[in-house]
């Protein structure tokens, strides 16, 4: 099983000393933490496919020049990559 | 620059929230160092107002080194653009940033900044700033800084500062 997690709040009305508490999770708060890692989780996959897309690009761009006839100091210089 | 107060972290913990904020400085400075349980490099901070995630709007300038797009910018109804390094980062090793929230105790809406850069000797890493507005009138009583659905991990750290007009 695993451990409830928690959050830390610091109240600052508290005199130094006796100001942090360690509060669990409720139940409602653990399911929207999951709900949003599901969501996280598509957003780092989109993240990674637009890094991806963008990378393809790149490198067809790079190909396309270098078949022109650039070198790969002239496609740097332009590119700035 | 006064501290008001230090949390570092015994244990993991999914949110550090500052609450009952004495109202008698001018800006509000809020440092921090912090790694994430997250697999990856690099994780987004999540800021709340008041307990509020709502009526933010602002831009950003982001630089990821050794990605296809190095470079990012735009803008956002989030919070702020600010990373934390993530625990698929060189073992021990935090991010470190700040956030400044101007005139917190005024009945005004509330400009922020924030920058924070994260480390890792290997792959991405990123450093951020951000400029944003808190459409809000209510002065600042309580601030959380979270990273759902993931936690801090143990020796993150956050460190709450006020600035005085004296």
């Amino acid at each position: 099983m695993s451990e409830t997690p928690v959050k830390v709040i610091v109240d600052l009305s508290k005199p130094k000393g006796q100001r942090e508490s360690i509060v669990p999770l409720t139940d409602e708060e653990i399911a929207e933490r999951d709900a949003q890692a599901v969501q996280a989780e598509l957003d780092r996959q989109a993240e990674e496919a637009a890094q991806a897309e963008q990378q393809a690009l790149k490198d067809s761009a790079n190909a396309k020049l270098l078949a022109l006839g650039l070198s790969p100091e002239e496609i740097a210089a332009i590119t700035g990559a | 620059m006064q501290l008001i107060e230090t949390v570092e972290l015994a244990s993991a913990a999914s949110s550090i929230e500052f609450t009952s904020i004495p109202q008698d400085g001018v800006d509000l400075v809020l440092k921090f160092s912090l790694r994430a349980s997250d697999t990856g490099g690099y994780s987004y901070i999540d800021l709340a107002l008041n307990g509020s995630s709502s009526n933010f709007s602002s831009v950003f300038l982001r630089a990821n080194v050794q990605q296809a797009t190095p470079v990012t910018s735009g803008s956002q109804t989030y919070q702020i653009e600010a990373g934390t390094t993530g625990d698929g980062a060189t073992a021990s090793t935090f991010a470190n940033g700040e956030i400044t929230i101007s005139n917190y105790a005024s009945s005004a809406a509330k400009s922020y900044s924030a920058d924070s850069v994260t480390e890792n000797n290997s792959t991405t890493a990123s450093l951020a700033i951000t400029a944003g507005l808190w459409n809000n009138t209510s002065a600042i009583t309580s601030l959380e800084l979270s990273l759902t659905p993931y936690n801090f991990l143990q020796y993150s750290s956050a460190s709450l500062y006020k600035i005085t007009a004296d």
